[in-house]
């Protein structure tokens, strides 16, 4: 099989796509991340590792905004993340001007996710090595919204999902654990998750949250 | 002419940002374009040929915003200079379900905009909408006048395709905002190449009613009374004096009509029959089509007057 690993154009006789899935594999590395969507709040919680003394910790951010109302975080390859956000970012700004009207989450989601498909169907590139939470409102309907995407440009919508470092058990949890929630409580069941994982990796690791409350004048 | 699917692309590719150093396989979506005459004076043949259009350019338009929605409404007479070469244009015509398109022009060309995007709506028409997304529905009428080249036909289709494309994408319909801007942008890039094109946009989205004036210079103006054509000065002196915001949809149609009338009855290149539509929550309907001809007789029936009798008994 190490024949059908270099251009990633080619498929192997079985059908995969091994440079995608090597993504994956880098994906299931990155630091843990869990989204869940309530009836008026959608969450984002991940795991920080602790980092060095000398770092400035404030410069580590995690959880990004790609407009007022849709936030976006990564499992994987950090640089990749940051080339990603910024034509996230690049995209919502000329949807703005174009349309004047922000983007729906399932828009901007289907882009990101356009751009890893294309980086897994042209030469001479490797994929992004990242799945991405992405949550938000509609900015009419005023409904919450949770979207993952992968490295081969899959994705679809979830009432609760995790990815990264133990992504397997959290979703376990939260697929026993899941109930309908508003407020506060669905911002516990995330850190619960997380906690959940966690709880086994080396202390000192602290957690960064973001929720959306649904917007009043929606 | 190829169907242009780059409506279907990122919109950062119309503005050519930031993102293109991968061999990518859409290409870079150029805003259309015409290739421009190689002539010795170009401001010179730039400005004939804007005169070349003027006079197909007679028509009376307009829209208007009240409680109930908005009102489009127009008149249906083709003219070249001094010659009325129909008087049963369709200039507001039906798209699809949900889209409104009205304009004047050449006849010919009309009809093929007509045929054209009915066959584009017959090719784009791949999946219905599954249940309804939003609350509201958006019916958009397109008030377009002044058609002129077959190339402007073309646009015309490109951006009622790229509405729907955007409603297929989105699962839910383009705002009239967003449709506007559309149009807008593509004027915008055929900007100093000689169209004459007065628009308006109309229609009901999840915003409510909506109404937009856009222009061939590129210019898009939000606004709740427009006319536009050559009969316009006549429709707004009706329309603004008998304009209230709570009107029924019954006395805004008669404004309408009445302000059409007005227009074709003092403009030589307005005439024919008057169109009347209403666009509301769930959609448009064409309130009334009369011959003008015939309207003048109702605001202005003949009387039989004293002196005629008199005359008679003299005689007798």
């Amino acid at each position: 099989m190490a024949r059908y690993d270099r251009a990633i154009t080619v498929f192997s006789p079985d059908g995969h796509l091994f440079q995608v899935e090597y993504a994956l594999e880098a994906v299931r590395k990155g630091n843990a991340a869990v989204g869940v969507r309530g009836t008026d709040i959608v969450v984002l919680g991940v795991e920080k590792k602790s980092t060095a003394k000398l770092q400035d910790s404030r410069s580590v951010k995690k959880i990004v905004s790609l407009d007022d109302h849709v936030a976006l975080v990564c499992a994987g390859l950090k640089a990749d993340a940051r080339v990603l956000v910024n034509k996230a970012r690049i995209e919502c700004q000329s949807y703005r001007l174009t349309v004047e009207d922000p983007v729906t989450v399932e828009y901007i989601t289907r882009y990101i996710a356009g751009l890893q498909q294309k980086y897994t169907q042209s030469g001479g590139v490797r994929p992004f090595g990242l799945s991405t939470l992405i949550v938000g409102f509609d900015p009419h309907l005023g409904v919450p919204a949770l979207y993952q995407t992968d490295p081969s440009g899959a994705f679809s919508a979830w009432k609760a999902n995790a990815t990264g470092r133990n992504s397997n058990s959290m979703r376990e949890f939260l697929e026993k654990n899941y109930k309908e929630t508003s407020g506060q409580e669905t911002v516990k069941l995330a850190i619960r998750a997380l906690l959940e994982v966690s709880y086994f990796l080396s202390s000192g690791c602290t957690f960064e949250f973001i929720f959306h409350k649904l917007p009043e004048h929606a | 002419m190829k169907f242009d699917t780059s409506g279907l692309e990122s919109t950062a590719s119309v503005f050519g940002t930031a993102g293109r150093e991968l061999v990518d396989g859409f290409a870079a979506a150029a805003p259309p374009a015409f290739e421009l005459p190689v002539t010795k004076d170009f401001d010179g043949f730039q400005k004939e040929a804007v005169q070349m259009v003027k006079p197909a350019k007679g028509t009376t338009t307009l829209a208007f915003i009240f409680k109930e929605g908005v009102i489009v409404a127009a008149d249906s007479r083709a003219s070249m200079g001094g010659y009325i070469s129909s008087q049963s244009v369709k200039k507001i015509i039906e798209i699809n379900p949900y889209m409104l398109g009205t304009m004047a022009g050449g006849a010919a060309d009309c009809q093929f905009w007509h045929r054209n995007l009915g066959i584009k709506m017959h090719e784009v028409q791949l999946a219905r909408l599954p249940g309804e997304v939003g609350s509201g529905s958006c019916s958009t009428g397109l008030v377009l006048t002044a058609s002129w080249l077959l190339d402007l036909c073309d646009i015309c289709t490109y951006i009622f395709s790229l509405c729907r494309l955007h409603e297929l994408a989105n699962k839910r319909r383009i705002s009239v905002t967003g449709a506007s801007k559309l149009l807008a942008n593509i004027l915008f890039s055929y900007r100093g190449m000689g169209l004459s094109v007065g628009t308006m946009i109309a229609g009901w989205d999840e915003t409510g009613p909506g109404l937009y004036y856009v222009d061939s210079e590129g210019g898009r103006l939000k606004g709740t009374r427009f006319s536009v054509g050559s009969g316009s000065p006549y429709a707004y002196g009706v329309l603004d004096s008998g304009y209230r915001f709570d009107m029924s949809i019954e006395e805004a149609g008669e404004l309408g009509r009445r302000a059409i009338y007005h227009a074709t009855f003092r403009d030589g290149a307005s005439g024919g029959v008057a169109s009347v539509y209403y666009v509301g929550a769930n959609g448009w309907t064409k309130l009334s089509g009369d011959d003008v001809s015939e309207l003048h007789y109702k605001y202005y029936p003949t009387v039989s007057t004293e002196a005629s009798e008199s005359d008679q008994m003299v005689e007798a």
